[in-house]
């Protein structure tokens, strides 16, 4: 197989199977909570369930004060890198060209310049996290496979994309096409680790606002 | 004049001053080409020298499955430069296009040339050689594969010439209904040197052509086989619309103003991010453009299987396919398959609990 022929292999058959697995599982796990339902509540509703719960999806982004004060480095880092992915990802032209084409619409991109430093940031931090995670004994004792496979999957495409964009040791097909073949990679574990957060968290945050709100309480 | 050209034991620098060359031009040309193959100064009389003394070296030039756009390429600079007369200065004993014989004074000429330069010829090739019928190609009824064998024997270096000759180029592309392949992919023994392109940049041939009669080698490869220094760079790293593609400034339509203000080709599919080739430094035409500058998008043709490469107007961070049906359709049996599998959960508690009996304290009793 020719570089090139990997490259037309990795945009062709591989997107499509990765695209396949990556949206069949979300909604497959999506689907299998939503499906798990909630025992009716007998007690009367103090409060609108709906308004809180989606107020809550919201209001978590920002930390409390008291968690800020106990973790500020784990909120800060948190931050940082998840910024960092989402300018990465979104806001880089090549990468806005590819949503284009498959939802229809764009949006302006960042200058390459912009989006190479905040990948260089992003990749720093997510290793300061890793060696956190690794040094602090209970972060340690709480992790297990699924957060460093997350974690590795996550700074692969990173790492692989900076390569491809600065052109290092290899040329630029193959090092392209290493690049979506590691984000392929990311596409496939998704659904299945603890990568699903993106958006299990949205009807977690909606659970605890809606629970909240039903007793009538500050969520 | 002709006498003295076919003259083969003249010496390249005879042949140059009978040409009206002056010295001082042609050491202006031996410093361009040795700043061209990032050679240090201090080989300049080297390469002076090496080209003054060099023979006429025997070329042979085998034409296979091509269109002549590589010949016409090389044989067409519009102005006559002493890259041209290197050219003319080479004794060209083969060459089907261009040769006045034809028929066995042709076949005969090759064979001469063949027996006389013997382990000294440079064997020139352009087109892809078929492999799945040997008749779909011939000359002189002999099959490409025999005749490039045959050839390929007694010479010095093989410089594959064009993206079919390098990678098997446009036969080659998918059905690639005649068993296309490249000089490569047959003959191991060899050096040989890819100098892709559809049609390759003339410059770069004399190049390899300077190189071959200074030093007697090849010049250094990349992985493809093409010659570094003119092979080294992507067309995206030297071209003269990347700060745009920096900036994030992107031609949207070829008639859009991005196109007029000559923004980066990104989006209409430039494949200039994974092209290796000279074309945005030396240009084409005498240096005055090159396809960017008028403003098409880079194909990628010094690539291989470059007409594959899912769609010319396509850029490189898009998927080849229909993705957007791809992600409806497993959007729905994702959704289907958790349903059922939700529902499957339900069923198995209801049964459960249906079938769920109560332990009484006689029941523990007994």
């Amino acid at each position: 197989m020719t570089e090139t022929e990997l490259l037309t292999w990795v945009r062709g058959p591989g997107f499509q199977i990765a695209t396949i697995i990556f949206v069949l599982g979300i909604m497959l796990r999506l689907f299998e909570i939503l499906m798990l339902g909630r025992k009716a509540n007998l007690a009367e509703a103090k409060g609108s369930e709906m308004s809180s719960g989606l107020r809550t999806v919201f209001s978590r982004t920002i930390p409390d004060a008291s968690t800020f004060k106990r973790s500020a480095f784990t909120v800060t880092a948190g931050y940082i890198f998840h910024i960092g992915l989402f300018v990465v990802i979104f806001l880089f032209a090549p990468h806005i060209l590819l949503f284009k084409d498959i939802i229809g619409f764009g949006w302006p991109a960042l200058p390459s310049t912009v989006i190479d430093a905040t990948a260089v940031i992003t990749i720093i931090t997510l290793v300061i996290v890793l060696v956190h995670r690794l040094r602090d004994p209970v972060k340690r004792f709480l992790s297990n496979f699924d957060d460093y496979l997350g974690w590795f999957v996550t700074i692969l495409p990173l790492i692989t994309g900076y390569i491809a964009f600065h052109r290092i040791g290899m040329s630029a097909p193959s090092l392209i096409a290493i690049h979506i073949l590691s984000v392929e990679l990311l596409m496939v574990v998704f659904p299945f680790t603890k990568l699903m957060h993106m958006f299990t968290l949205i009807l977690a945050r909606w659970y605890n606002g809606a629970i909240s709100g039903y007793r009538g309480v500050q969520s | 004049m002709t006498n003295d050209l076919s003259r083969k034991d003249k010496t390249l620098g005879e042949t140059l001053r009978s040409q009206g060359i002056s010295r001082r031009s042609f050491l202006k040309f031996c410093a361009a080409t040795a700043s061209m193959m990032a050679l240090p100064p201090s080989m300049i009389p080297t390469i002076a020298n090496a080209l003054e003394k060099a023979r006429r070296p025997s070329v042979i030039w085998l034409s296979f499955q091509e269109c002549t756009g590589c010949t016409e390429s090389l044989t067409r600079a519009h102005t006559a430069t002493v890259e041209s007369l290197i050219f003319d200065s080479i004794s060209l004993d083969y060459h089907h296009t261009l040769q006045a014989a034809a028929g066995h004074a042709a076949e005969a000429a090759r064979e001469a040339a063949m027996e006389e330069n013997n382990g000294k010829y440079l064997l020139v090739v352009d087109g892809s050689i078929p492999l799945d019928n040997p008749g779909y190609s011939t000359i002189a009824g002999i099959s490409n594969y025999d005749m490039l064998m045959d050839t390929a024997r007694g010479a010095a270096a093989i410089i594959s010439v064009g993206t079919c000759a390098a990678f098997g180029g446009i036969p080659h592309a998918k059905p690639n209904p005649t068993g296309a392949v490249s000089v490569s992919d047959i003959i191991k023994d060899k050096p040989i040197i890819n100098v892709p392109g559809c049609p390759p940049i003339p410059v770069v041939i004399t190049g390899v052509l300077t190189h071959f009669l200074t030093f007697g080698t090849i010049p250094e490869l990349d992985n493809l086989g093409r010659p570094k220094t003119f092979y080294g760079q992507s067309i995206h790293d030297r071209c003269y619309r990347r700060p745009f593609y920096d900036k994030g400034l992107f031609a949207e339509t070829f008639d859009d103003e991005g196109a007029r203000l000559g923004w980066c080709l990104y989006k209409l599919g430039c494949k200039g991010p994974t092209s290796y080739n000279a074309c945005a430094t030396t240009k084409w035409n005498g240096g005055v453009s090159f396809p960017i500058e008028a403003g098409h998008p880079c194909l990628g043709c010094s690539e291989p299987d470059f007409w594959d490469g899912g769609g010319f107007y396509k850029a490189i961070s898009m998927p080849t396919e229909n993705i957007t049906k791809t992600t409806i359709y497993a959007a729905a049996a994702g959704v289907a398959v958790g349903v059922a599998v939700g529902a499957t959960g339900r069923m198995k508690k209801a049964s459960a609990s249906k079938a769920h009996q109560k332990v009484t304290i006689d029941d523990l009793e007994k």
